[in-house]
């Protein structure tokens, strides 16, 4: 076309960003990688194919890793990460820094290299994907100065293993090993098989940042790879970015094996538009929601609530604006959707897509490439929360959608997902928008706004969509673990006796279930014996449905978790008052049942803890995160919901109570299961309970067999998290069972804790009971 | 009547009918939204997401003079200034580049001038085409008398300016008096007659968004052919975030009406890579029938000059030097 033309037409044309340097950095490294471990390449292979999805040609071929080499890479991270920790902060915070100046060096080649290799637009691996990867190594070189002085007591795990998807390939490796590092981890880190290449470059990067051999190692390959990190015994954490499903089986693969865990995983976050909005922003809010990276975003705004009586209006202009948006070539400086990962994932999109028959499926009106991975933006309203596409994530440039009449029905739609990632909201009423953003059951909430990340502000996810967070202080501690020393417990067993009462009037310990005594279902009961075989009483045995029966009444207090730390505490307070009151009952029935004297000294550490959980009760602040945006990213501590623990058998009611205080005063409903050996002292405490206007159902307490009741209650899929430290070792169960719901899990691994000192109470334990939910809110006048 | 031919293709009515305004619709108005942060969010965004190389880029920049409402607003204008001013609208860019361009004939899209000069540049304009336009109404503070406005127009419209530029009161906005500010610009459309009329908002005086949404609405209600942002005399001049705010209220009210309102955002811009934003935008916000001197207009006095370089690059590959060009 002439000049004269164009002017006319006012089209815009090509405007292609040259592929020639990344092109040439990939045939300089012999188009052919190895595994990076220990600092250097190991032969290549190249089983496997990198490809360009915009026009399916190789990139370059890559190694399947075999098991040896997953040995030689934890044998490499392992022998460097003495040194490494040893660095210390500022050591590490030097590295970091480098590392974070040579991608800004190389800023252009890492875009250009994302965007061939996963078909993103470049406009966004340049101006969103590359500078966020920057940002993380620059603030976590930060976090690795800061480390020794504000994480005392904290040590880095050891050997992270990490697993990152496709989406976001460099950006998901700055997210795990920009903590990891900071905190004196070493990696081995497997990219997506369909995404390899930039994580080769910063293996590169690595080199040229002089960083310690072994610091940093990247294996290549599928899933099996990923299946051999998950599963070695030589690594200590493993942190997972990808689908809800893999993230189940890892959960089973790693439960009861001591390494630590976290997951982020799918998503189908709602995105709620109330009638007051700027309309027009929330439609432009669609594009970086649903749009961006083609839909394959696990927090993508997929699920569109629209207060009804601006539906049609909305749905029209949404329209309108999908036909503007362009699709083509992702090396573009000039399209908005790029190309799906590959012919795999396009075919399920489309699949999943076509199988639908309900609601009015508009595609957007726009031209179409001829070859290459492309899939029309769609969206498609009319649908209700029973259709599966409402339900199941998508992870393509699909928006559906269906509408509201009220906030409280917003909230509702919202949180009626098996997942809980992300959640938008918008609003000009500033009394809604800080009204439903706490109800909403996400880690991350954007109002007025959408897909916004730091490395301040941590992101992850309640429910499926996995747990811990990536970001900010809460994302640290997840590459951190207390640096007490702990022996390996053996499982208590009660005391046998000879069936003769040492006081004729019969005491009749029940279950204590909603705030009343309840019957154990199964109708059986045991007898509880001092240990020189007197009978000190009997003890229901809960089964199954006392279980259930006890988190339905949890889940009925949830009033509970909307009450003020000032009246938690209160509550608290009253409970050491009362608890005090019959110090001398309590400190007695302790010995009677262990045969020992350290009763006393256990009830008044008991009524100890109440008072610091009281005091904590208002004084666990969330933060504002310091954002590079013109916004407030509230961190804000909330319950973590309904939390289901098995208690120290040794310290019958010193164990109850470390447990059930920052349970209560965070404002979760609890479920615990008393000492098995020791009960009495548990049920003696109902009456404490029932004398201290403890609400019905915020406490629940059961007395069983550990090993019977743990299936049960972290399997329930209404319960939030299970807790144990009994001396029979249930982390594999429970971590396994935990897998169903994802619930969160915190367990003993089998090994003792000082109940008496520092480490039996603060802020580890307020830290489990909360989940950071991250608030973001852009502001202008 | 070659020339009365191309002045009318400046003009929105040359393919459009005229916006007859309509009455005040409050609730509309007071509905208006519009969140800062998401709009400064998407102007960020947009030049990383559109952009225009080579050829292309050169059309787009011809396509920008020709959008060109070419200014001088000065207290020293003269004659003999505003003669010069002229000469330059009609050969905006150097004839061997436009030749090169096969761009021969391009001009800006009008001049703009105070009243006292509206005849001196009608008479230079003579067989161009190119319209003028006055500035008017106790501009830029638009605070003399009502019916010293009123009449102001008037005797411009008289002088020979085919746009008149009115601008608001500005407390009018700033108090939430909307009926008066309807009044005020329902009073200055029908002083403009045939000529046609743009409605400068100050929208840096206006305090917020919402406001400079609200008076935009207003503004069109009233019958408004044109919304522009700026006198160019207040501190805060043409942004891109005004612009979003008010060229959604434009397509906001070419949906509810199907009347197009033209944009000219004046003030500020004075680099050519900040002209391809600005088309840009339109094109997204607006669609293609939005690109044309009827519908759009830049304010700008050293716009030009940028452009002329950045058009003699294209076409010999040197970057270029002011002194290349002619000035205006």
């Amino acid at each position: 076309m002439t000049v004269k033309e164009i002017f006319e037409t006012m089209e815009y044309g090509p405007a292609p960003e040259s592929a020639a340097d990344a092109l040439a950095w990939i045939v300089d490294q012999g188009s052919r990688f190895g595994q990076f471990i220990g600092g250097d390449w190991t032969a290549a292979r190249g089983e496997f194919h990198s490809k360009n999805p915009a026009n399916g040609e190789t990139l370059a071929d890559l190694t399947q890793a075999i098991p040896s080499e997953i040995d030689d890479a934890v044998a490499a991270a392992r022998k460097a990460q003495p040194g490494w920790q040893g660095l210390g902060g500022h050591g590490r915070a030097k590295y970091l820094y480098a590392i974070a100046r040579l991608m800004q060096k190389h800023a252009r080649l890492f875009a250009v290299l994302e965007t061939l290799d996963n078909g993103k637009p470049i406009s966004e691996s340049r101006d969103i994907d590359i500078p966020l990867a920057q940002r993380h190594f620059y603030y976590h070189a930060g976090m690795a100065q800061l480390m020794d002085s504000e994480l005392p007591g904290r040590v880095p795990h050891g050997v992270c293993g990490q697993i990152v998807p496709w989406n976001f390939p460099l950006l998901m490796l700055s997210w795990k090993i920009a903590p990891a590092l900071a905190a004196g981890n070493t990696v081995v880190l497997k990219p997506a098989e369909y995404t390899s290449l930039t994580a080769l470059l910063f293996a590169d990067i690595c080199t040229q940042a002089g960083l310690p051999k072994g610091v940093v190692n990247i294996v290549t390959g599928d899933g099996a790879v990923g299946e051999m990190i998950v599963s070695h015994p030589g690594i200590d954490k493993i942190a997972f970015t990808g689908s809800t499903e893999v993230g189940r089986i890892i959960r089973r693969a790693t439960a009861g094996t001591g390494k630590a865990l976290t997951l982020e995983l799918g998503g189908k976050s709602p995105y709620i538009v109330f009638e007051d909005a700027d309309i027009d922003s929330a439609i432009e809010g669609l594009v970086d929601a649903i749009w961006f990276n083609q839909g394959q975003v696990c927090c993508a705004g997929s699920r569109l609530l629209v207060q009804e009586g601006i539906a049609e209006t909305f749905h029209a202009r949404l329209r309108a604006r999908m036909d503007k948006l362009r699709l083509g070539n992702p090396l573009d400086k000039c399209i908005d959707v790029g190309a799906i990962v590959d012919p795999v994932q396009l075919r399920a999109v489309s699949d999943m897509v076509d199988a639908s028959t309900t609601g009015e499926v508009y595609r957007a009106n726009v031209e179409m490439p001829v070859e290459g991975c492309f899939y029309p933006p769609t969206l498609i309203t009319g649908l209700h929360p029973s259709d599966r596409l409402m339900q199941d994530e998508i992870f393509g440039p699909v928006l559906v959608g269906t509408t509201f009449r009220t906030p409280a029905e917003a909230v509702q739609m919202a949180n009626n997902t098996r997942y809980g990632l992300a959640a938008t909201l918008w609003s000009e009423n500033i009394n809604v928008a800080l009204d439903i953003a706490p109800k909403l059951a996400a880690g991350v909430v954007w109002i007025n706004g959408t897909n916004m990340f730091d490395a301040a502000a941590g992101f992850g996810g309640v429910r499926e969509s996995g747990f811990g967070r990536e970001g900010g202080w809460e994302g640290m501690s997840a590459y951190t673990r207390p640096a007490t020393k702990t022996k390996t417990l053996t499982a208590l067993l009660p005391f046998k006796g000879k069936n003769t009462p040492t006081d004729p009037l019969d005491r009749t310990a029940k279950l204590y279930v909603g705030g009343k005594q309840a019957r154990p279902d199964g109708g059986y009961s045991r007898g509880v014996y001092a240990p020189k075989g007197a009978l000190l009483g009997h003890v229901g045995i809960a089964n199954r449905k006392d279980i259930r029966n006890a988190v339905e009444a949890a889940q009925g207090a949830a009033g509970w978790s909307g009450t003020t730390g000032h009246n938690r505490a209160q509550i608290l307070y009253y409970i050491a008052e009362n608890l005090s009151a019959r110090a001398g009952e309590f400190a007695h029935r302790l010995n009677q049942m262990t045969g020992k004297r350290n009763g006393a000294r256990e009830v008044e550490a008991s009524i100890s803890r109440l008072f610091t959980y009281a005091a904590w009760a208002d004084k666990f602040d969330g933060q504002t995160h310091n954002v590079p945006i013109r916004a407030v990213a509230l961190a804000m501590r909330e319950p973590v919901g309904v939390i289901g623990a098995f208690c120290d058998d040794a310290h019958p009611l010193l164990g109850l109570i470390s447990l059930m205080g920052p349970a209560m005063a965070m404002g979760n409903r609890s479920v615990l299961i008393a000492s098995e050996p020791f009960p009495l002292a548990a049920t003696d405490f109902y009456q404490v309970l029932e004398t201290s206007d403890v609400p019905g159902g915020v406490v629940n307490i059961l007395t069983g067999s550990h090993t019977e009741l743990a299936p049960a209650l972290a399997g329930h899929m209404d319960v939030d998290a299970v807790w144990s430290f009994s001396s029979t070792d249930l982390s594999k169960e429970i971590e396994s069972s935990a897998a169903g719901n994802l619930k969160r899990t915190w367990v003993n691994n089998g090994q003792d804790r000082d109940w008496f000192g520092p480490a039996g109470e603060g802020r580890y334990f307020l830290d489990a009971a909360t989940e950071v939910k991250n608030i973001w809110v852009p502001y202008g006048a | 009547m070659a020339t009365a031919a191309k002045t009318d293709t400046q003009l929105p009515q040359a393919f459009e009918a005229r916006n007859p305004g309509q009455a005040l619709d409050l609730d509309w108005v007071l509905g208006a939204q519009a969140n800062r942060s998401a709009i400064e969010r998407r102007t960020a965004s947009l030049p990383g997401r559109r952009s225009v190389k080579k050829d292309y880029q050169a059309a787009w920049l011809c396509r920008a003079v020709s959008c060109i409402d070419l200014t001088t607003l000065s207290g020293d204008d003269t004659r003999g200034r505003v003669r010069r001013l002229c000469a330059k609208a009609v050969q905006p860019v150097r004839a061997d580049i436009l030749q090169e361009l096969g761009m021969e004939g391009l001009t800006v899209g009008a001049v703009c001038v105070y009243h006292d000069m509206v005849e001196t540049a009608v008479e230079a304009l003579d067989g161009t085409g190119i319209p003028v336009a006055a500035v008017s109404t106790g501009f830029p503070a638009g605070l003399s008398p009502f019916d010293l406005r009123v009449a102001e127009i008037v005797e411009s419209v008289k002088a020979g300016a085919a746009e008149i530029d009115i601008v608001i009161s500005r407390r009018h906005v700033l108090t939430g008096n909307w009926q008066a500010l309807y009044d005020e610009m329902r009073a200055f459309r029908s002083a403009c007659g045939e000529a046609h009329v743009k409605a400068i908002l100050a929208t840096g005086e206006l305090g917020t968004l919402k406001n400079v949404a609200r008076a935009s609405l207003i503004c069109m209600m009233a019958g408004a052919d044109f919304i522009k942002t700026s006198t160019g005399k207040e501190s805060v001049n043409a942004t891109l975030p005004v612009s979003l705010t008010m060229i959604r209220a434009i397509r906001d009210y070419h949906q509810r009406t199907g009347y197009r309102v033209g944009y000219k955002p004046a003030g500020g811009i004075s680099k050519a890579k900040d002209a391809l934003t600005y088309l840009a935008l339109m094109k997204e916000e607006l669609g293609d029938r939005w690109l044309r001197p009827d519908l759009f207009r830049f304010g700008a006095s050293s716009l030009l000059g940028d452009i002329e370089r950045q058009l003699e690059h294209h076409v010999t590959g040197h970057y270029s030097a002011a002194h290349r060009h002619a000035i205006g």
